[in-house]
């Protein structure tokens, strides 16, 4: 058990396994994305309530959730790094750090532009939409902090207890539609039943979840591979792989 | 498919705008993240295998040496 912990956090064993996983992320995340947008747009059927613009919840709901996921994985890193110190963990916050805000900027973004036709509005002030707006500034907030503190450890601590306290903010995005009046709709997806919506629509949107979720990985391991080579950059390890290819 | 004709599907039944808005903001935004983290680790590469050569010029005595024990630091002006 302590062997794969230890092994988890060398960054030069993580650097190999992120170099053969990528392609995969890559061309899995892609591909699902593809189809399950093109089958959204062009196959699905029309909401008989929203007509054709509800299709915009095919990458409305895969940032919301992934911009939420991300938050949860840096925050889980951000425990590690208080607790065990650990190297990766906080190239894991850096590294994703940036891909979180963009995720919730677009969740946010594409969530104006579907209100506006549908409840008449770009933006209500309600529980839903406000705590996601926190959400994109607590992003904002970590990447500020990141770079305001220039001692690497330090600024490492210091963005782990701000995205520890902001963990608060998720389970209150996540039930502001079951605890308040609001305009937004409840979940599509739960664990415990099965979707309202018709297989037609929810298996499309289910792909491109999945999809982003994979091209966050991608993302994720080609950014920490980055932050490590920067880091690392005086070991022997890093010096061979920069002249190896060198070609 | 949904829709009977091209024109029907770009006109997305009058939320043509909304719902190309969303999807043309998401694949610009989306890929630009892509291409910045691909050229951001290119760069990184690039600078650390720049110091690995001036190092090694260094220390194979292709740079003539003072040997005074005041280190110059080498700025890059790019």
């Amino acid at each position: 058990m302590w062997k794969i912990f230890h092994k988890l956090g060398s960054p030069k064993w993580f650097f190999g396994i992120a170099t053969r996983l990528m392609p995969w992320f890559l061309v899995l995340g892609v591909g699902l994305l593809m189809v399950g947008i093109v089958w959204g747009l062009a196959f699905a059927p029309r909401d008989y309530l929203q007509g054709n613009s509800y299709r915009i919840i095919f990458i409305h709901v895969p940032t919301a959730f992934l911009a939420q996921s991300a938050y949860i994985m840096m925050a889980s890193a951000g425990l590690v790094t208080l607790v065990w110190r650990m190297k990766l963990a906080d190239v894991f916050v850096r590294a994703v750090a940036p891909v979180g805000l963009v995720l919730t900027f677009l969740a946010l973004f594409t969530g104006a532009v579907w209100g506006k036709p549908t409840w008449g509005t770009w933006w209500v002030w309600d529980a839903r939409l406000t705590s996601m707006l926190i959400l994109l500034f607590l992003y904002g907030g970590v990447i500020a902090l990141d770079r305001a503190i220039s001692d690497e450890k330090l600024a490492a601590r210091a963005v782990a207890v701000l995205l520890l306290v902001g963990v608060v903010n998720i389970p209150i995005i996540k039930y502001s539609v079951d605890w308040w009046n609001t305009l937004h709709q409840t979940a599509t997806f739960t664990l415990t039943q099965r979707p309202t919506m018709p297989a037609e629509m929810w298996v499309p949107l289910l792909l491109s979840v999945l999809g982003l979720y994979l091209l966050f990985g991608w993302l994720a391991c080609l950014r920490m591979q980055t932050e490590i080579l920067r880091r690392e950059h005086r070991t022997r390890w890093v010096k061979e792989f920069v002249m190896a290819g060198r070609g | 498919m949904e829709f009977d004709s091209f024109s029907a599907f770009i006109a997305m039944g009058g939320h043509g705008p909304y719902v190309w808005a969303c999807y043309g903001v998401f694949f610009v935004l989306l890929s630009a993240v892509m291409i910045w983290s691909v050229q951001s680790q290119k760069a990184v590469i690039e600078a650390c295998r720049r110091v690995y050569e001036t190092q090694g010029a260094e220390s194979s005595g292709k740079v003539s040496h003072a040997s005074a024990t005041f280190k110059r630091v080498n700025v890059s002006n790019d």
